[in-house]
């Protein structure tokens, strides 16, 4: 367990509630759920889901803290914004999914080798590098997240994709050598790490 | 008449030899013809996208777009901010808003944007191109230059999400938007206004992690469209039509499906409908080839 998260349960003991309203985003929303199910019947990946939205909400409520932030649910969600256009008290629960989703994984308590993690960590890598996402390096470091050998696997099966969207003038190769990229990238990070900074300050939370 | 400025936000996808580079090709022609300049943002970085928010949290993330919003104000003072991709827009148009309605966030954002040696007065608009086309210049414009009406053409009007929520087109339903039926119609075009996956998740950026999830809602979208007797699937989105057309193939490799429908972007159909060539609307760039559009541009 990390630190963030003793610091987090000392600090808030039993009322994950609270640590829920303070520290996760639009977080203040949660207990203004009514638990009508709206949200869990609008899912496009409503099957494959441990917990929906609703019932994600009655946990946090209920105080339970670790099937909450341990649970595979906010990672299932495709940012398809169903759920807030349909909630008929307008809480905008893919917004809430999304903090929960990284709060669990900044305290290291969401599933390991969850794939929507993990390509997730690698999407805000690529682009905290260079300022802009590049495609190519993008998509081998996924198919590379699993060791050398299933890389070498994944990117064979995926080789008439890759090579009907470079043939299409849709993937440059030559990416591969650097790409695209902000000249201000220097400033880019600094800037990223300030907010960083502000938003752990705000929000009372110490690496 | 003047030609209308914007301030443009192109984003990673539609960078050269980017995976919507041909989406931006046709963009050129369909500007150029509606006499609308876009300017692009120099410097512009990545929105964080919808997958963003794993690794970066709340401020961090919006700072991305804060940055994108800081440089459009001070270089194209004025002009609106204008996205043709639907995440890039939602990014921004959400800094955006946030930024103008609380004082204490921009000046977080503020405090963190002089790192960059930027500084946001919170006044810029992030919109989206169809906006542009059906607010700034109306459907009359956007028919005045048709010279080649799509005849016999069936068109599936896939909208997709983010183009569609959580803020959509004005005046717009979310559950049933028609603009995109009714530019389809515009071109001369044929829409099926029946198609029932007109807003369905093609499963976004988990196509990466959850394949087989996502290939579930494909195979529906493009399905149903077979099943109303479309020509093709055309789209508002650059990762709908990315995932839509790309991985039909993979759908056929696993369940023997013989999907073969083409992808096209709004767009697309325009620069046709004005006379463009294929390659100036990008049709190039499909995988699989919309033999139908490419027969009427070369007529």
């Amino acid at each position: 367990m990390s630190d963030m998260n003793t610091q987090a349960v000392a600090r808030y003991r039993n009322n994950f509630l609270k640590e829920v309203e303070e520290r996760v985003e639009d977080g203040h929303w949660v207990r203004m759920c009514m638990q009508c199910g709206v949200c869990a019947g609008s899912c496009p990946l409503g099957p494959h889901w441990e917990h929906s939205p609703q019932k994600i909400f009655m946990m946090i409520r209920a105080g339970k803290r670790e099937e909450v932030l341990t649970s595979d649910a906010m990672w299932m969600c495709t940012s398809c914004y169903n759920c807030i256009v349909r909630c008929p008290r307008k809480l905008p629960i893919t917004h809430i999914m999304h903090g929960l989703a990284h709060y669990s994984h900044r305290l290291g308590l969401a599933p390991k080798g969850q794939p929507t993690r993990e390509i997730a960590k690698l999407f805000w890598d690529s682009l905290v590098k260079t300022g802009r996402v590049n495609e190519l390096k993008f998509s081998l470091a996924m198919y590379f997240k699993d060791g050398f050998g299933q890389g070498i696997k994944n990117a064979m099966a995926m080789q008439g994709v890759g090579l009907g969207l470079v043939k299409a003038g849709r993937l440059n190769p030559m990416e591969i050598l650097g790409g695209h990229a902000c000249k201000d990238k220097g400033g880019i990070q600094k800037m990223i790490a300030k907010a960083q900074e502000i938003e752990n300050r705000k929000k009372g939370l110490t690496a | 008449m003047a030609k209308k400025q914007y301030a443009f936000y192109p984003g990673c996808s539609s960078q050269k030899k980017a995976s919507a580079d041909n989406f931006l090709r046709s963009i050129d022609k369909v500007c150029e013809k509606l006499d609308v300049q876009l300017n692009e943002i120099p410097d512009w970085n990545c929105c964080g996208a919808s997958i963003g928010y794993g690794e970066g949290g709340e401020l961090p993330r919006l700072v991305l777009s804060a940055r994108n919003l800081a440089l459009a104000e001070q270089n194209m003072p004025g002009q609106d901010m204008v996205s043709v991709c639907p995440a890039c827009w939602l990014a921004s148009r959400e800094t955006a808003e946030r930024m103008h309605e609380s004082q204490s966030l921009l000046a977080e954002a503020n405090e963190a944007l002089k790192e960059a040696g930027l500084n946001l007065k919170g006044e810029v608009k992030a919109r989206h191109f169809v906006e542009v086309l059906i607010e700034d210049l109306g459907w009359d414009a956007m028919k005045a230059p048709v010279v080649k009406p799509l005849e016999g053409l069936k068109v599936a009007g896939y909208v997709g999400c983010q183009t569609n929520r959580p803020f959509g087109i004005a005046g717009e339903s979310f559950e049933n938007p028609k603009y995109l039926d009714k530019m389809v119609e515009t071109m001369g075009a044929e829409p099926l206004t029946r198609y029932e996956q007109k807003v369905t998740c093609c499963g976004g950026a988990l196509a990466f992690s959850e394949p087989e999830k996502a290939q579930k809602q494909i195979r529906d979208i493009v399905e149903s469209a077979y099943d109303h007797g479309a020509d093709m699937i055309v789209t508002p989105c650059q990762l709908c039509q990315a995932n839509v057309e790309i991985y039909q193939s993979e759908i056929n490799k696993k369940q023997g499906t013989k999907l073969n429908l083409p992808v096209v972007y709004y767009s697309q159909l325009m620069t046709v409908a004005y006379g463009g060539s294929a390659k100036e609307a990008g049709l190039d760039g499909q995988l699989i080839k919309a033999e139908k559009l490419e027969g009427i541009a070369s007529k």
